[in-house]
């Protein structure tokens, strides 16, 4: 954490909507870059709500947060927890007895000022909804993703933020633009074929906005939450980690073509109603 | 949803507003030769204040009211009608004189064409731009409102946001959410679009919602006008 290789690309992931799955994609983006070489933070902006430290496994090893530094009780370097898989995997978390209105439009550009030149990626976690905690998350973005199920209030409450992208961001306000970018999570494939579920070409139509990758819906993801690790790390071939790993090659600005991976069960498998993990 | 727009009530008599270029002549002493002088004019731009409204501004002499009357039937004589009186003080003028004028502003002077009717034909103001681009996508939240003319949109309007203008709304993306024209009471505004998925569509303050519009006007190109108060909506291919 010490020499400063190169300017951070501050990246947010938000949605408006809660429970889209913002955190999981956080913890799998940010481990998937680690996993690629490049130095990460995740910050949990969720102040009041924390889940980050949770999905990433680091809750029993945090001691300082996010308000602790704005308020200069710690210096930052105290209150980021490196990752124990990933070496250049850091997580600063929030505050859990506090709310949003702990956070400053100063503290966080003093944060994200000093990450910035130690880190190759600074991903903040934004909270669901468009007040403070949200439009603090992104106010520093140079890249955001958009966390978007396929279904219609999950589609109407990113298009609401992506306007809120393009005129509440520093950015947006210098007249620049924000790097967005379209994450669906949650996709059967199945119930689509059915039509139970808008289709990927009727998300982008609407939204507008390039497509990230497309994560399955599957069990890996919330076995991975419930046992503190990144999709990515814990099950790196299963259909979502693949997913996810293609997002974040997509992200450094790799040309990856797009797929929807899939877990594919043998006959035994299904026979004996086992998985191969 | 739906008291967001102010809907006048059926068989209520409407009111408009109007603006318009009036021309401004103001006699001296002596009125002869004042007249005279809009003779040796009218001479050489035969149709300058035909058509024309004028008003007659009266700050420079002081006429009695039979006077003021014998002024008016002189330039009726002349083909110059006044519409209206201004710089009088005596508001209380006879019904058979026109009304008094107040507040009126000034927009510059236009000279009378003294060799040809060129100066007829001018527009002495600037033109307010009538028109708004919106080159991006219009999105949820997002109030587009443009009182002055014609929105047009690029892209799409989604879901959750509004189109408000004075005139006409072009949507070449997909309508989404809701577009109100002719907002500053224009019954002749449209609005087109290249899909319709419009949550609410009105003119003029009449109003549809997505409930009431057929399904075989959704989901493809339309355009909505006011026929008899009436909001019509056809599709467009």
């Amino acid at each position: 954490m010490s020499e400063a290789a190169s300017m951070a690309k501050i990246l947010v992931v938000t949605s408006g909507k809660g429970g889209v799955g913002k955190t999981t994609s956080t913890a799998a983006l940010g481990a998937a870059l680690a996993q690629a070489g490049q130095k990460v933070a995740v910050i949990d902006f969720d102040v009041g709500l924390r889940n980050l430290d949770l999905v990433m496994g680091a809750e029993r090893r945090v001691v300082f947060d996010f308000i602790n530094v704005v308020q200069g009780v710690a210096k930052l370097s105290q209150a980021l927890i490196r990752d124990k898989r990933l070496e250049t995997l850091w997580l600063l978390p929030a505050s859990q007895t506090r709310d949003k209105d702990a956070l400053t439009e100063e503290g966080v550009a003093s944060i994200i000022n000093e990450l910035r030149g130690q880190f190759d990626w600074v991903i903040c976690d934004s909270p669901a909804g468009i007040e403070r905690g949200a439009t603090l998350a992104m106010r520093f973005a140079d890249t955001a993703v958009i966390v978007t199920n396929p279904e219609v209030s999950s589609v109407r409450d990113s298009d609401r933020i992506i306007g809120l992208l393009d005129s509440k961001t520093e950015k947006a306000e210098k007249g620049q633009r924000v790097d967005k970018h379209i994450l669906i999570t949650r996709y059967d494939a199945q119930r689509a074929a059915r039509g139970e579920m808008l289709n990927i070409e009727d998300v982008l139509e609407i939204l507008s906005t390039p497509l990230l990758g497309i994560i399955p819906e599957s069990e890996e993801v919330l076995r991975a939450s419930n046992l503190g690790s990144p999709v990515t790390i814990n099950n790196a071939t299963s259909a979502p980690a693949r997913a996810y790993l293609d997002a974040a090659r997509r992200l450094k600005g790799d040309d990856v073509p797009m797929s929807i991976p899939n877990d594919r069960k043998g006959l035994l498998d299904k026979l004996f109603g086992r998985r191969a993990a | 949803m739906t008291n967001a727009i102010a809907v006048r009530p059926q068989g209520a008599m409407r009111l408009h507003g109007r603006s318009l270029m009036a021309f401004v002549l103001t006699p001296t002493t002596p009125i002869t030769d004042w007249l005279t002088e809009i003779d040796k004019r009218r001479r050489t731009s035969p149709a300058f204040f035909i058509g024309r409204p004028i008003i007659l501004d009266l700050a420079a002499v002081s006429l009695n009211e039979s006077q003021i009357g014998e002024l008016i039937t002189e330039l009726a004589e002349r083909g110059i009608r006044v519409m209206a009186l201004e710089g009088t003080e005596d508001d209380r003028l006879g019904p058979s004189l026109p009304p008094v004028l107040k507040r009126g502003r000034s927009t510059g002077s236009e000279a009378l064409g003294s060799s040809s009717d060129k100066g007829a034909a001018r527009t002495p103001r600037r033109q307010e731009p009538s028109s708004l681009l919106i080159e991006n996508p219009v999105r949820s939240g997002q109030s587009i409102i443009f009182p002055n003319g014609d929105i047009t949109v690029l892209g799409s309007v989604a879901s959750g946001a509004e189109v408000v203008a004075g005139g006409s709304i072009h949507i070449y993306g997909t309508l989404r959410g809701r577009a109100m024209a002719g907002s500053m009471g224009n019954p002749r505004a449209r609005i087109f679009c290249s899909k319709n998925e419009a949550e609410l569509v009105s003119i003029d303050g009449y109003y549809r919602t997505a409930e009431e519009m057929d399904a075989s006007l959704r989901s493809r190109p339309a355009q909505c006008w006011l026929e008899n108060r009436v909001l019509a909506i056809a599709p467009l291919d």
